[in-house]
């Protein structure tokens, strides 16, 4: 199956992913808009990260269309989808403990990707400056040549994010950027999220409704691999289904 | 290369390290020891070749080789068929029923010399075969392993396969690699005798050099951007992948130069020991060369060599007066190793002795040295001034 071109930044169509006969995502399709924040929410198990998986290469789908600026994404390997524009964040801090924050920032720096570029790679004014840049945004500055795994979970979460602004992605996708948060880090965050969400689309995952009701243009709600229910936090959160399913409890 | 460039390549620490190997292998150990034991040491400093590319791709890049003694050996055979063949004249061997082709092919009635020795006779085919041949093996394994994914334990035990067979075709192939004795009475190259003391003196000085030249090229990958993702990849290879580089390259390219390094040992064990054997192919000399790594410490180049040296020394001593109980021993070294010592005698040096040795550096300079962590970004403010 293969979709039609469109305006959108992310088409995803018909989308299905079997794990020895278990649909985790079931015929799944959804638009997001060029600089549009999207937030999935749902249940556990609902196949949120799964999605993602499945936009970023991770998963092969056994069926239907990713397109991302009508490029099909499906089978490209995860290499290539990060260097057409689109960025990961996983759900557990994923950095590098035994770099520091600069050089964790720096190996993010979309330069010198090949193994001869790596090996001719400089440490030059311009990665310096965006590395500085990326360092003030993300509250790291100070720790630049601290290890990486002496920051705090949410400094952590922070650094992740920040390793993919490097890389100034198309399309940014978050998976729970705030769990696990205090609610001080929290608070960063969404201010750190409101920053960057600005000229590029993104894909956040968050259960705090709260918080999704802050930062969300539309919000799509997951169950058991199917949407349940799509539009404004407003219109979700009022939505019987979704109040049964989800918000319920 | 410019002076920055230099520093930035050896900063004060490792430069410290180098000089102190250099003095310690160019100056100390041939002025103290007679020919026969400095030989023995050579020995010994061809299999560190094979334990510092275990330190870039084990230690680093998290791809544990237990087949390292396939490399070692292709580079150790390109050698010695070499040698052989000089030493097969159609003089030296006229007694033959086939005179001109090495002996042990004459024994196995093969009248006739096979296709892939005749390059051999070339020197300058064998000196790029040495690197090139175990580097395009290595390629075909690392691009079938890592391109599918292939790694950690699995990724070992294909190694150990790879070795027993290539060990079991030698030992079969009697007629064209001279079977389980391998290829030995070797004599001259080039109408040099390389037997003689002095000859020895030579080549322990060539593999002297030949070993710092590959330190100072596993130097430069550890302080290039590839070092760093090798570490990132051991740590998070999915990060890594995610961040928009293809993995498998840099698998494949840290293990290809490991099997380099290996090579050339290999070639240096041919002309300093004078023979090659299927010994030195298979699992059990594969394993040694991981355990050399791993006492050194598997993230210290220079550990790498020191390990080698001291588990070396070690065996040699030990096995003179209890043989059996060798390989007992060097398992009991291995597992202490890994429990008590996962760092090695790099991880002892940088616990004890460093910390006073970096005081008194400082004390010398009359700077604090504790600049470690910022050497890249002065670096940088250096190049800009
Ligand atoms: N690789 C996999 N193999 C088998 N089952 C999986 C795999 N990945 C996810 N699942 C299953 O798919 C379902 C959705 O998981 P996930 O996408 O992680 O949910 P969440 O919405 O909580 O992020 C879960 O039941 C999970 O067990
Ligand atoms: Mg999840």
């Amino acid at each position: 199956m293969s979709a039609s071109n469109t305006d959108f930044v992310l088409a995803v169509e018909g989308l299905t992913v079997s794990f020895d006969g278990f649909k985790a995502v079931n015929d799944l399709s959804f638009y997001v808009d060029k600089d549009e924040i999207r937030v999935i929410v749902g249940p556990n198990g609902a196949g949120k990260t799964t999605v993602l998986d499945l936009i970023c290469g991770r998963t092969k789908s056994t069926e239907g269309s990713i397109k991302f600026r009508n490029k099909e994404l499906t089978k490209m390997k995860e290499h290539q989808i990060v260097r057409a524009g689109v960025g990961r964040k996983f759900q557990t801090p994923s950095i590098y403990g035994d770099l520091t924050v600069f050089e964790n920032l720096e190996i993010s720096f979309p330069r010198g990707r090949s193994v001869f570029g790596a090996l001719a790679f400089k440490r030059d004014a311009e990665v310096l400056n965006r590395v500085n840049e990326i360092a003030d945004m993300i509250f790291l500055s100070e720790l630049l040549e601290s290890r990486a795994d002496l920051l705090s979970h949410g400094q952590k979460q922070w650094l992740e994010i920040g390793m993919l602004l490097i890389q100034d992605p198309e399309l940014l996708m978050l998976d729970e950027p705030v769990a696990g948060m205090s609610v001080s880090e929290r608070r960063q965050t969404a201010e750190l999220l409101r920053r960057i969400t600005k000229d590029r689309s993104v894909i956040v995952i968050e259960h705090d409704m709260q918080f999704v009701a802050e930062i969300a243009d539309k919000v799509t709600v997951l169950h058991q691999g199917k949407i349940l229910a799509e539009g404004s936090a407003e219109e979700v959160k009022a939505d019987p289904k979704v109040i049964e399913v989800y918000l319920g409890h | 290369m410019s002076y920055e460039g230099l520093r930035s390549l050896l900063p004060k620490s490792d430069l410290l390290g180098f000089a102190v190997l250099a003095l310690l292998l160019v100056v100390v150990l041939p002025l103290s020891l007679d020919i026969f034991r400095l030989n023995l040491i050579g020995k010994y400093l061809t299999y560190a070749f094979v334990a510092l590319g275990l330190v870039l791709c084990w230690g680093y890049g998290g791809i544990l080789s237990l087949g390292q003694g396939v490399f070692f050996g292709l580079g150790g055979y390109a050698m010695a068929m070499f040698l052989k063949l000089e030493a097969s004249s159609p003089e030296n061997t006229a007694i033959q029923s086939t005179p001109g082709i090495p002996d042990f092919m004459d024994w196995n009635q093969l009248t006739e010399l096979p296709w892939f020795w005749e390059p051999f006779h070339s020197l300058g085919f064998t000196i790029l075969a040495i690197v090139l041949v175990p580097s395009i093996f290595a390629y075909i394994i690392g691009v079938a392993m890592f391109k599918r994914r292939v790694g950690g334990v699995y990724f070992a035990i294909i190694t150990q396969a790879v070795a027993a067979i290539l060990t079991i075709l030698i030992i079969g192939q009697q007629g064209y690699t001279g079977g389980v004795n391998g290829i030995t009475d070797l004599r001259t190259l080039k109408g040099w005798d390389i037997r003689t003391d002095e000859a020895k003196y030579v080549f322990y000085f060539l593999c002297v050099f030949m070993l710092f030249v590959c330190l100072l090229i596993a130097q430069f990958v550890r302080k290039s951007k590839l070092g760093r993702l090798l570490v990132a990849m051991r740590e998070m290879e999915d990060r890594v992948r995610f961040s928009g580089y293809d993995v498998s390259n840099f698998k494949i390219f840290v293990f290809c130069l490991g099997s380099a390094f290996a090579a050339i040992g290999g070639a240096m064990f041919t002309l300093q020991v004078g023979f090659m054997s299927p010994t030195f192919v298979g699992i059990v000399p594969s394993i040694e060369m991981v355990i050399f790594c791993a006492v050194g410490g598997r993230l210290s180049i220079l550990g790498a060599v020191y390990g080698t040296l001291v588990v070396n020394w070690a065996k040699t001593t030990f096995s003179e007066s209890f043989p059996e109980l060798w390989l007992f021993a060097m398992g009991a070294l291995f597992i202490a190793v890994v429990m008590a010592f996962p760092n090695g005698l790099a991880g002892l040096y940088n616990k004890y002795a460093a910390p006073h040795i970096e005081k008194l550096l400082g004390k010398v300079t009359g700077k604090s040295n504790n600049a470690k962590a910022t050497v890249g970004t002065q670096g940088v403010a250096h190049e800009r001034q």
